[in-house]
């Protein structure tokens, strides 16, 4: 009788692969390494921090429907809650970007830590554009109808019409954030798989570093 | 609702340093135009980027 080292199931090499890809001091590490004790690194966090609140308030702001700010201080509240977070988000998120570039963050086989991080930021700046449109005021049909020419212009319009309120709202409450939030931890979990970069005068890149407790 | 008659104090307490019910003002380089706010907004975000780098992290001077 032989024993496989592969497991017969697609479960069993999915678990497999997941195990040797993350393993548990990998995906919950309690040490870090020495040069991560630097305010630059803090950044990332922030943006996280920051995209939680974003999508909480926003949860919020979809059982209460669309119109609900435009009634009522709670909703108002929670609807300014929703912007300084996105706001924030954004910022912190390019000050992390500016961090990350300045440190060629691709080196040592992180190439995929740089695209996902990357893609998270078009894709974030294409939610708040939609969520600019979904204010149901003056203000985003001024929005609207100007953007409407530019995309039209490309060949958008026909199949993703700024115009179309009800359109607008599911990309930015349903496909947008569900697509950045997945992009978000593919992001996380290569930092967590490749390490974070170190710095130039620390040679090789890709090996791991000495770890310790922040 | 939040209105400035029934909370005068508080309202007058919380209001913007800058009065924000008016057009915002912008700058004008060729093609490029940009409004004021945005551009402290950016020089907030390049001294925060630039202290980040440069200001020691608590319990991490020392190591190597």
């Amino acid at each position: 009788m032989t024993i496989s080292a592969r497991p017969p199931t697609w479960t069993g090499r999915l678990r497999g692969r997941a195990v040797h890809a993350f393993p548990s001091d990998t995906l919950l590490p309690e040490r870090q390494p020495v040069y991560v004790a630097s305010w630059i690194y803090v950044f990332g966090v922030l943006t996280l921090a920051a995209f939680l609140v974003v999508l909480g308030s926003g949860v919020v702001l979809a059982v209460a429907g669309p119109q609900w700010w435009h009634r009522s201080s709670a909703g108002h509240f929670v609807n300014s809650l929703h912007l300084w977070s996105v706001e924030l988000f954004m910022a912190f998120m390019v000050v992390h970007l500016w961090g990350k570039f300045w440190m060629a963050a691709w080196r040592g086989r992180r190439a995929m830590t740089w695209v996902t991080g990357a893609v998270c930021f078009l894709g974030s700046i294409g939610t708040a554009f939609t969520g600019y449109l979904v204010q149901s005021n003056f203000d985003s049909q001024q929005i609207s109808t100007q953007a409407k020419d530019g995309l039209n212009s490309v060949g958008i319009g026909a199949f993703f019409n700024v115009l179309n309120f009800g359109q607008m709202l599911m990309w930015h409450i349903v496909l947008l954030p569900l697509a950045v939030g997945i992009v978000v931890v593919v992001h996380v979990l290569q930092v967590r798989r490749r390490g974070v970069v170190p710095p130039f005068d620390v040679l090789p890149v890709d090996q791991p570093p000495e770890r310790i407790q922040l | 609702m939040f209105t400035a008659g029934a909370h005068p104090a508080l309202t007058s307490f919380l209001a913007a340093p800058v009065n924000l019910d008016r057009p915002g003002h912008y700058l004008h380089w060729g093609v490029i135009q940009l409004s004021v706010a945005n551009l402290v907004v950016i020089a907030v975000m390049l001294a925060l980027f630039a202290l980040a780098v440069l200001l020691p992290f608590p319990g991490g001077r020392g190591r190597r």
